[in-house]
């Protein structure tokens, strides 16, 4: 799949922002006034920034608006009501944590919740796809709600909840590269289903359709970056979960902390970035390619 | 609405035999004719007498070899387009309701003024039918020509997808593949029609007929063929001398 820079941006930010609304909702850090605000801030910049990426991709995005009809069978609709719904509770939450000093728990829980759910629901945009192997499976899910969590207990400075979380991702991030890994074979789609013909002798792509390339190419077969994928899986692995985790053991200090936060931060994308790069799609094989 | 239809009244669907595609890639060629100047967004093409083309169309046609294990490799010529899939993924993806699949025939279309142009139903197709339109922003796919096969302005042999018209090997079918006496359901049973990719549980209404076994050469090809055999078998005269002495050499 081609790693298109505002799916990027959008999954690893607004993933970063929902995990640390989750933590303000359940009061931790138990903060209020200007401190609260700040803690806000941040996660509605992450939040909101994300989900605003999310739209440059579009074609049109003046009829985004129109994405939030088809609830009823579109995951991607449903992320769009979660998203809106977990934002205007936590904003209520808010208003009260920040200026009236008051900690209304209950919306506050609610507010927590919907904001996992928001991070559920774009997981499932990707799970939901049977066209890419390495995206459906249950640890697709695992691994964004995962990543969410950490990320969020680190950016409300939980370290203690911080550091089993970090390895909670870490551990599904080994997981979901292994069996990713062997998604597309265990599929049992090849060139040979692909056309129907596999039952008369080995298939070979002789001819594509075109000289040039197009649209299904640019988008569906992303091999460029596959070849520095070893290396840029220890690097995101390092950089994710091995870092902060080794900052946060330290005693504690805010210029650490920032630098456990920059990392996680960094390592997350890049492992967003493989998700989208090494994601092959079946629509590949057709041209005689993964 | 993105919620499929329980069941349709009408299963319209192509029936493309690849036996007797020839890649002659003329199907390719009117359909874009047709549907870049009818229904909906135009197929852009960018840099089209540049170094690098690339455009929109509905229909590509691939070719393939198969090598069997036992005898010579077969080249297979491979139209495809949108199969009209019965539990189509792209409309059920689709956050707008852009996409939606028509009770009263079957045929998978996209309402573009609804398209964002998100590219989930793309995402979703496992056989590429779908190609985000880049001049439009919108998602293009075929729609069985739904502006021909109804149309009474044109002539009754006219009302049937552009690419069927067209070919003229005979290799593209249309029909209502719902109804079991229909011409291409007889088709799809007679020559054990099949579904591309089974496994993705689309259900796709179009089906491909395999290509036909080879006939084999048997030893003697008619009777008067030994007498055909040639008479002489040792060179006399001339040609005789010449081969003993070059044999000789």
């Amino acid at each position: 799949m081609h790693p298109a820079p505002s799916v990027i941006l959008f999954t690893t930010l607004s993933g970063l922002g929902f995990g640390l609304l989750f933590f303000l909702g359940l009061g931790f850090p138990a903060v209020s006034g200007w401190v609260a605000f700040v803690f806000f801030a941040i996660a509605y910049g992450l939040a909101v920034g994300g989900l605003m990426a999310s739209t440059f991709h579009l074609g049109h995005p003046e009829r985004a608006w129109k994405a939030f009809t088809q609830w009823k069978t579109s995951w991607l609709s449903r992320e769009g009501w979660c998203a809106v719904l977990a934002l205007v509770v936590m904003g209520l939450y808010a208003i009260g944590v920040v200026f009236l000093d008051r900690h209304w728990s209950l919306l506050g829980w609610i507010g927590a919740l919907m904001s996992l759910a928001t991070v559920f629901t774009t997981s499932m945009i990707y799970t939901q796809l049977k066209t890419i192997p390495r995206w459906n499976m249950n640890l697709t899910p695992a691994m964004f709600l995962s990543f969410s969590l950490a990320g969020g207990a680190l950016l409300a400075g939980q370290t203690r909840v911080a550091i089993p979380l970090l390895l909670i991702a870490a551990f599904v991030q080994i997981l979901y590269w292994k069996k990713g890994d062997k998604a597309l074979e265990a599929s049992g789609t090849d060139l040979g289903t692909a056309t129907g013909l596999g039952n008369r002798g080995t298939v070979r792509a002789f001819e594509p359709p075109h000289t040039g390339t197009n649209y299904l190419l640019r988008e569906f077969v992303h091999v460029v970056g596959r070849k520095h994928a070893e290396k840029l899986r220890v690097i995101s692995f390092v950089l994710a979960f091995v870092l902060p985790v080794l900052l946060l053991v330290l005693p504690f200090n805010h210029f650490l902390a920032l630098l456990a936060v920059a990392s996680h931060l960094a390592g997350v994308a890049t492992s967003r970035w493989l998700f989208f790069a090494q994601a092959e799609h079946v629509v590949g094989l057709y041209y005689g390619k993964r | 609405m993105t919620q499929l239809p329980n069941s349709t009244e009408r299963k319209m669907g192509l029936v493309i035999d690849l036996d007797t595609c020839v890649g002659c890639h003329a199907c390719v060629i009117s359909c874009k004719g047709w549907n870049t100047e009818n229904y909906g967004a135009p197929l852009s093409d960018q840099d089209a007498y540049g170094a690098n083309p690339s455009g929109t169309f509905l229909n590509r046609v691939h070719s393939y070899e198969v090598q069997p294990a036992e005898g010579h490799a077969q080249l297979i010529h491979f139209p495809k387009s949108c199969l009209h899939c019965e539990d189509a993924p792209c409309v059920t993806v689709c956050p707008t309701g852009a996409s939606y699949k028509r009770t009263e025939d079957g045929i998978v279309l996209v309402n573009e003024s609804d398209c964002i142009g998100c590219g989930l139903c793309a995402w979703s197709c496992p056989y590429g039918a779908r190609e985000l339109d880049k001049a439009e922003g919108v998602m293009k796919k075929c729609t069985l020509c739904v502006d021909r096969i109804y149309n009474e302005n044109l002539p009754e042999v006219d009302r049937i997808p552009s690419c069927v018209r067209t070919c003229p090997a005979g290799a593209r079918h249309f029909g209502d593949l719902g109804d079991p006496d229909s011409d291409v359901s007889k088709l799809v049973a007679e020559r054990g029609g099949m579904d591309l990719m089974p496994e993705m549980g689309t259900k796709p209404v179009n089906k491909y007929l395999p290509p036909r076994p080879k006939d084999t050469v048997e030893d003697q090809i008619d009777i008067l063929a030994p007498l055909l055999a040639p008479v002489a078998e040792e060179p006399k005269g001339f040609l005789g001398w010449l081969d003993k002495t070059l044999e000789k050499l």
